[in-house]
């Protein structure tokens, strides 16, 4: 693995309103991991993600993506950052006026000057990349909730970013589709080298596929410990990462 | 050679010749979505125009390579082996090997499980119409069933009405539409009575300024202004907030918690608006009648007494009286059909897109046709 920092965020605060959910955050992810934001409902994981793909500025704090600070590049260097990364959203954000086909072909037909034909194909191989190859006209409506999760990761890879974000990519799945959303995940980042960041609280697909992560904590406002997945479970005594990885309440743990 | 890219170059190619007829291209470099044309066009120049039986694509060279790079190199060995060359990818990296697998190279061979959706005939979409606005009669006939029982029923027993709710539209309906029902009606006012004195006054008529825009507003325009703003403001607000529960399985909350959603949801906004719209009638007519007064005096040297008294003697109760009924029937409608086409949204954000416009559509065509009704009962009733 390449162990230069892709993606730096330092000293990163979060607000919702006049309140403040993250303070001070910092961590960095490496090229070529797969680095999980994991904590419990309410802690900013989903609002730290929405800052470091630039779609929240926030009050203080910086992020630097492959060397450019977003936080202070002007419209259009962050517009190229951008166009480097692919976003999962939770709620699979395809459009729903158009096919799979259309999904997909719209940031080829927007960013590339290829021709209808190669972008035909690419988009064949990115369907068929997720196992949805065939249902170029079908739209997202007519589909499983698992498929248009596959379907969603199929546009996310349009232009073969070098970052993909994924926000809780197992919400809504059952284990089968899970495990074979796991598998679809970790051969993209095998062979593509794609640096993968998933936000989530699902403990199971952690340890399936998850090299490195960071636990947030709700009234820490941030991070709370930082390792592998097996070391949070087995080497930390902090009782918030104790019983979020033992599913315990906090008064059952003593 | 270099990539002829205006781009920073970023692959390279090289070609050699080993054995007569045999042809090895080493490919380094970065080989992604943005080098595609440049590659593939720098590839074949480099190959045109020599003979040979055998190519090889020799990838020990390339750092980096994605999906895009990956088709450049299967078209050009497709290209190659209709022309009978067998072509060998040679000393492809760990990484490489693996991108090359992952992508399926023959995935635009599979044929869509249905077919696209094509523009269908003139005469099929005319009948396809046709038979939507059949169903889509008898889809408002059964809400309107739907809709007159939980009324009914929610008359019956008025503790079972949602009064805060009905508090709640009257206010958006009602209160938050006064200042732009205000305005339109004033300039409305104020453009019918500055054109027809224009007119008038070469006849001396000029009092019947006032005459004219009483009964027109009072009789006429005052209702269907108003009922066309609310149609706009709120019957679109029904339809995108039913519609947005319906997408977020609110409504399907609601009945299993043994609610029925048409009385639970419609029955509060058609009551508030029944209520409401009437009394903004009155204030749009009021304001309109203010724009004419403007113009009476300023414009035609009417005293504001004579102006008032004028108005006065052209209409009577009665022509308030319906203009009032008038005012609650277009309400009901408006209000029945936002509920209704919010009720009827399935699927996703582009469905409650498209209620919220059906609603302003239909609610203005029944606005329009409730009134020529109204004009043709009133003619008879006298």
């Amino acid at each position: 693995m390449d162990r230069e920092p892709v993606i730096a965020v330092e000293n990163l605060r979060a607000v919702y309103g006049d309140a403040t959910i993250l303070e001070k955050v910092s961590f960095q992810v490496y090229g070529g991991e797969i680095f999980v934001i994991l904590g419990g409902s309410g802690c900013g994981k989903s609002t730290l993600l929405k800052h470091v793909i630039g779609l929240l500025q926030p009050p203080a704090g910086r992020i630097v993506i492959n060397g450019v600070d977003i936080t202070d590049a002007d419209e259009d260097a962050r517009r190229r950052v951008q166009q480097t990364i692919g976003v999962l959203f939770q709620a699979d954000a395809l459009f729903g006026s158009l096919s799979l086909f259309e999904n997909i072909a719209l940031p080829l037909k927007e960013y590339t000057d290829l021709s209808p034909e190669i972008i035909h194909r690419l988009v064949s191989m990115k369907l068929a990349l997720v196992n949805l190859a065939g249902y170029d006209n079908h739209m997202p409506s007519e589909l499983s909730g698992g498929m248009r999760k596959r379907a969603a990761i199929a546009r996310a890879m349009a232009l073969d970013p070098l970052f993909l974000f994924f926000d809780e990519p197992w919400a809504g799945l059952d284990p089968v589709t899970a495990a074979e959303l796991d598998i679809l995940i970790r051969s993209i980042n095998t062979a593509m080298g794609t640096t993968i960041v998933i936000v989530t609280q699902e403990l199971a697909s952690i340890f399936s596929i998850g090299q490195r992560v960071i636990m947030l904590d709700r009234d820490a406002r941030g991070v709370i410990a930082e390792g592998t997945p097996r070391e949070l479970k087995e080497q930390t005594r902090d009782p918030r990462v104790v019983n979020f990885f033992n599913r315990q309440a906090p008064a059952e743990n003593g | 050679m270099k990539a002829s890219s205006a781009r920073i170059t970023v692959y390279s190619l090289r070609i050699e010749e080993p054995e007569p007829g045999d042809i090895v291209v080493f490919i380094s470099g970065r080989l992604s979505l943005t080098e595609f044309n440049s590659f593939s066009s720098d590839l074949r120049s480099m190959l045109n125009g020599r003979s040979f039986h055998r190519l090889t694509l020799n990838l020990g060279g390339i750092t980096y390579l994605d999906s895009a790079g990956t088709l450049a190199l299967y078209q050009l060995e497709e290209e190659y082996r209709e022309r009978s060359v067998p072509v060998v990818l040679q000393d492809a990296s760990e990484r490489i090997t693996g991108i090359l697998n992952l992508l399926n190279r023959k995935a635009h061979h599979i044929s869509p499980l249905i077919p696209p959706r094509k523009s269908t005939h003139a005469l099929e979409r005319i009948g396809e119409a046709t038979r939507m606005m059949g169903a889509d009669f008898f889809l408002v006939m059964s809400f309107v069933g739907k809709l007159l029982t939980a009324m009914l029923g929610s008359f019956c027993n008025p503790s079972s009405i949602r009064w805060r709710e009905v508090l709640f539209y009257m206010k958006s309906t009602g209160v938050d539409g006064l200042p732009i029902v205000g305005l339109i009606s004033l300039l409305l006012g104020l453009i019918m009575a500055f054109m027809s004195s224009l007119q008038l006054r070469q006849f001396g008529a000029g009092i019947y300024v006032a005459s004219l825009l009483a009964m027109a507003m009072v009789k006429e325009l005052g209702p269907i202004m108003t009922a066309i703003i609310v149609a706009g403001r709120s019957g679109s607000a029904f339809a995108a907030e039913i519609g947005t529960m319906i997408v977020n399985d609110e409504v399907n909350a609601l009945e299993t918690m043994g609610f029925e959603p048409t009385r639970f949801l419609a029955v509060p906004k058609v009551l508030a608006s029944m209520l409401v719209v009437p009394l903004l009638t009155i204030y749009a007519d009021l304001f309109a009648l203010l724009g004419g007064l403007l113009v009476g005096v300023f414009g035609l040297d009417l005293t504001a007494h004579t102006y008032i008294q004028q108005t006065r003697e052209s209409i009577d109760v009665s022509d308030v009286f319906s203009s009032l009924i008038k005012a609650m029937v277009f309400a009901a409608l408006i209000a029945g059909i936002g509920c209704q086409r919010g009720f009827q949204v399935r699927g996703d954000a582009a469905s409650v897109g498209r209620s919220t416009t059906s609603a302003v559509v239909s609610a203005i065509f029944l606005i329009i046709v409730a009134d020529s009704a109204f004009a043709i009962i009133l003619h008879y009733i006298g």
